[in-house]
């Protein structure tokens, strides 16, 4: 996993050498600075953050039937009744109101996400070249992408929270008697879209992804600073640029689990 | 300035780095990223917060045994939660119980423990400078402090501290209206164990990085003290379980004051019914016991690590089974992922699937059982050296093994319903995970002692200290045994009052009170033995107890970056006690084959000419370079 590092010493041994006395002691094993193994402890247990918050997405969202053309008719209209399909849910782009795009304008975020992993992968390869100008170049680059991704999750989460224009009829027993009425739009409490559930997980999740997103580029934008001043051209290599490229592949990969779990499923 | 003899060609300038300029009162003592100095800060504040907790038991222990008493008497410190008859309020009973498992179980037996013993041993028994990360373990206390603030701030809140129990179930927990224990308390709970997740998982992250990448030369993984492996696989264990629980709290944390519905469906509380729909409460049991079963372990595995040291150095014999020793470790470490549902076998579960965690549950006796019979092979024939460590590891032993047998019948789902919830329940895990793990941070005090404070605990006082509190944990848990077989419930505030209770066992309780009190207050003889060996014990000696593991290498009271001079390299395993030939009955880590040729084997003879290959391995001793 850290075969990459370059820095390290031992550069005069053959690898053979290296790999039969590395676990002995004196050595650091796996070639990977302190910095780097814990990176990667952290990811571990990030890890099992989203796993948890996926299972109760699974365990929640298949307590619910899903729409049933024989059953619940054969158009499919929001209801509490049934998971919505997420095709009904997300069909919005921005400037082209009123038109049925399923799925299009989060498959653009997802594109624009995985787009600024390539672009980070290209920092750090500038890192390893010791190119200053590159690594700023693709830091910049990275940081825009994940702005725009921060930026089109709030106008998805606006729309989801404003809703359609029609909203949805909902019927609801309070004090013993079922009262008929008209909603917009979700929130943690109530969900035009389907059980309320769907939108209080829908929130949590993408919410608890995107916290990670702003921190990832919290520190991309760190990273840049400290690059653009020479702080690592002093320091004679740019490994934070590896470590956070590692947190951010990691925020990425999370993401095509949540797009998979909540858009595709 | 102390060199240590080596062939190495790196040591020509390693006398010339270890000078420090002194730092300031505030980086050394209080902001300190020195790792013995953090492990200090995290004994005392355990020690402090074990005095609170088990100050708390007692408190209900009182309500139990006499349930017709006139508290007036505690009013001084519990205020209101003493009522105008003298008796002590129900809703505060609970808040009791749930402050005492919480406490005992976080902030004593993994803070206090794990906190302690692997910043404290890891690198001195590694042989490094300090933990991977200074910094981070210092933010790792500090964390710890924040969260151990905020749970003490909610014992003085008018509503009273969080008194769900400490698993703390929704939908109680998640319903402010539902009582007092679910009201602001148990908003500060939930903030103080996110801050404790994120102390536990700075503080893991560390330690397994350490261990990984600063063993000294010669420290390969098979030559590592059973202590470090302990620490390690305790690290692993909290690094994959709590942010599970940091998940599960998150959502909880939404449900009570956002509205939402993750754990909640379907409620009627107080004449009315709730809009909220769709949740499971039993999500909340399966998230907060994936936490909660290896929790059982992060507690455990460290006083095991560092008893099978403690007693192979006192009974002057080689450990039993090293291999046999981290194999079971490792086998407990994985099995404690898959079995948590068996604390969940009356929630309704599929009794085909509480059969299949039942298995799973039953298959941890074999490693348990391979730990017990290694340490008492280990301690058979042994030149036993009855020290107070020793003493409490050998108590260790006992309660793992008393504790551990009514865990085989717990782990059956079908007695488990008769079981459940009982004190039957309350006396196993007080005896296997409660007293064993304590005994393991006790017997790791009186051990390591001299080298946290360079001075001796008093040995007299020990040994007053360990028959009061060992003759006393039995006669508190094994009464607890029958109790619970009679089918009395965990957490009443009373049993007075209902008829299958009523006259039956009120003796027994009071005995178990009394036995409690009894306890507590022999911990006194330890903190007066602590503090006043800190100040007055005598000066200790740089090996007292002759034993092989790096840290009685170092000066008596090592000072920042642990030795002078170069790290020594490592040669041998940590056991060799008593080896046949050899002048001493201990020969240290350190010490390489080619000088002791009278004890060598066969096969180590052969080691000789691997010396100067460790020896020249010399790439991680931070002060080979200018610092």
């Amino acid at each position: 996993m850290a075969a990459t590092a370059t820095h390290e010493p031992l550069t005069t041994e053959s690898d053979a050498v290296f790999d039969k006395k590395s676990w002995m002691g004196g050595v650091e094993p796996m070639r990977a600075s302190y910095g780097k193994l814990m990176m990667w402890f952290f990811l571990i247990s990030d890890t099992f953050t989203f796993s948890a918050l996926l299972v109760t997405y699974g365990l929640i969202r298949y307590s619910y039937p899903a729409w049933d053309p024989a059953v619940d008719g054969e158009v499919f209209q929001f209801s509490n009744q049934y998971w919505p399909t997420p095709e009904e849910v997300y069909n919005a782009v921005p400037f082209l109101h009123g038109i049925d795009l399923p799925l299009i304008f989060v498959g653009i975020m997802t594109f624009i996400l995985i787009f600024s992993s390539v672009t980070m992968v290209l920092a750090v390869e500038a890192g390893h070249r010791m190119d200053r100008k590159d690594v700023e170049k693709y830091m910049l680059w990275t940081i825009l992408g994940g702005f725009t991704f921060l930026g089109s999750q709030a106008w998805e989460w606006s729309h989801f929270i404003h809703g359609t224009e029609t909203g949805t009829v909902i019927s609801e027993i309070v004090n013993g008697q079922t009262i008929q009425r008209t909603i917009f739009g979700a929130n943690l409490v109530e969900n035009q879209y389907g059980p309320p559930a769907f939108a209080d997980l829908f929130f949590f999740i993408t919410g608890f992804h995107g916290t990670h997103v702003f921190s990832g580029v919290v520190l991309n934008i760190l990273i840049f600073y400290r690059a653009a001043t020479g702080l690592y051209e002093r320091r004679g290599h740019y490994e934070m640029v590896e470590k956070v490229g590692l947190y951010w592949h990691f925020v990425d990969l999370v993401w095509v689990f949540v797009f998979t779990f909540f858009y595709l499923v | 300035m102390a060199t240590i003899e080596s062939n190495s060609p790196a040591v020509a300038h390693a006398d010339v780095h270890d000078h420090h300029e002194p730092q300031s009162f505030w980086r050394t003592y209080v902001f300190s990223e020195d790792h013995k100095t953090i492990a200090k800060q995290y004994l005392i504040t355990g020690i402090i917060w074990s005095v609170i907790g088990i100050s708390l038991s007692v408190m209900f222990r009182l309500q139990l045994g006499f349930p017709s008493m006139k508290m007036d008497f505690l009013r001084p410190i519990l205020g209101t939660w003493i009522d105008e008859s003298g008796k002590l309020d129900p809703d505060f009973y609970l808040a009791l119980v749930t402050m005492h498992g919480t406490i005992m179980v976080f902030f004593v037996l993994t803070a206090g423990l794990s906190g302690t013993f692997s910043n404290f041993l890891i690198p001195l028994q590694i042989g490094a400078r300090d933990m991977a990360s200074g910094f981070l373990n210092m933010l790792s206390y500090w964390f710890f402090f924040l969260a151990s603030a905020v749970m003490f701030g909610s014992l003085f809140i008018e509503t009273g501290p969080a008194g769900g129990g400490w698993v703390v179930y929704p939908p109680l927990s998640a319903l402010p209206q539902a009582h007092k224990g679910s009201e602001f308390g148990m908003t500060l709970w939930l903030i103080s164990m996110a801050l404790f997740i994120v102390s536990q998982l700075l503080g893991g992250i560390n330690y397994i990085t350490t261990v990984i990448n600063l063993r000294t030369r010669g420290m390969s993984f098979s030559k590592l003290p059973l202590t470090i492996w302990a620490f390690f696989l305790t690290a692993v264990l909290g690094l994959i379980s709590f942010p599970v629980l940091l998940s599960a709290a998150l959502l909880l944390i939404f449900d009570r004051s956002f509205g939402t519905s993750f754990y909640l469906s379907e409620i009627y509380v107080n004449g009315e019914a709730l809009p909220n729909v769709g949740g499971s409460p039993i999500l909340f049991q399966h998230l907060f016991w994936f936490l909660g079963h290896p929790e059982v372990y992060i507690v455990l595995l460290p006083a095991l690590g560092m008893t099978s040291e403690i007693i192979a150095t006192n009974s002057r014999k080689p450990i039993f089974g090293y291999r046999a020793m981290i194999a079971s470790m490792m086998g407990i470490a994985f099995l404690a992922f898959i079995v948590w549902a068996h604390h969940m076998f009356v929630s309704g579960m599929n009794p085909f699937l509480g059969s299949v965690f039942m298995f799973l549950t039953l298959i941890i006796a074999v490693p348990s059982a391979v730990k017990a019979f290694n340490y008492i092979t280990t301690l058979w024939r042994g030149n036993i050296r009855f020290t107070p460590a020793m003493l409490f590891s050998i108590g260790l032993v006992s309660f793992f093994i008393s504790g551990g047998l009514t865990g085989i019948i717990l782990g059956n789902s079908a007695l488990d319903i008769q079981l459940h919830d009982t004190y039957f329940v309350v006396a196993h895990f007080h005896l296997v995970m409660g007293a064993a793990s304590a005994f393991g941070l006790l017997a790791g005090v009186y051990h390591w002692f001299p080298k946290m404070f360079g001075k001796m605990m008093n040995e007299k006082l020990g040994y007053i200290h360990f028959w009061l509190t060992f003759i006393g944990i039995y006669l508190v848990f094994f009464p607890m045994h029958y109790v619970g077989i009679a089918g009395f419930p965990r957490r009443y505030y009373a049993f007075t009052s209902y008829d299958f209770t009523k006259n039956i066992f009120a003796d027994m309780n009071a005995f178990i009170s009394l036995a409690a009190i009894f306890t507590f207050t022999a911990q006194w003889i330890f903190i007066y033995n602590f503090v006043n060996s800190i100040i007055r014990g005598r000066r200790a000696t740089q090996n007292p107890w002759k034993s092989n593991t790096l840290e009685w290498t170092t000066p008596i009271v090592p000072g920042h970056g642990n030795w002078t001079g170069e790290i020594p390299a490592v040669y041998r395993w940590p056991y060799d006690y008593s080896k046949p030939g050899a002048k001493e009955d201990y020969i240290p880590q350190n010490v390489p084959y080619s000088q002791t040729l009278e004890s060598n084997l066969p096969h180590e003879n052969e080691l000789i000419s691997l010396e100067k290959e460790i020896e020249a391995q010399n790439l991680n001793d931070q002060f080979k370079q200018p610092h």
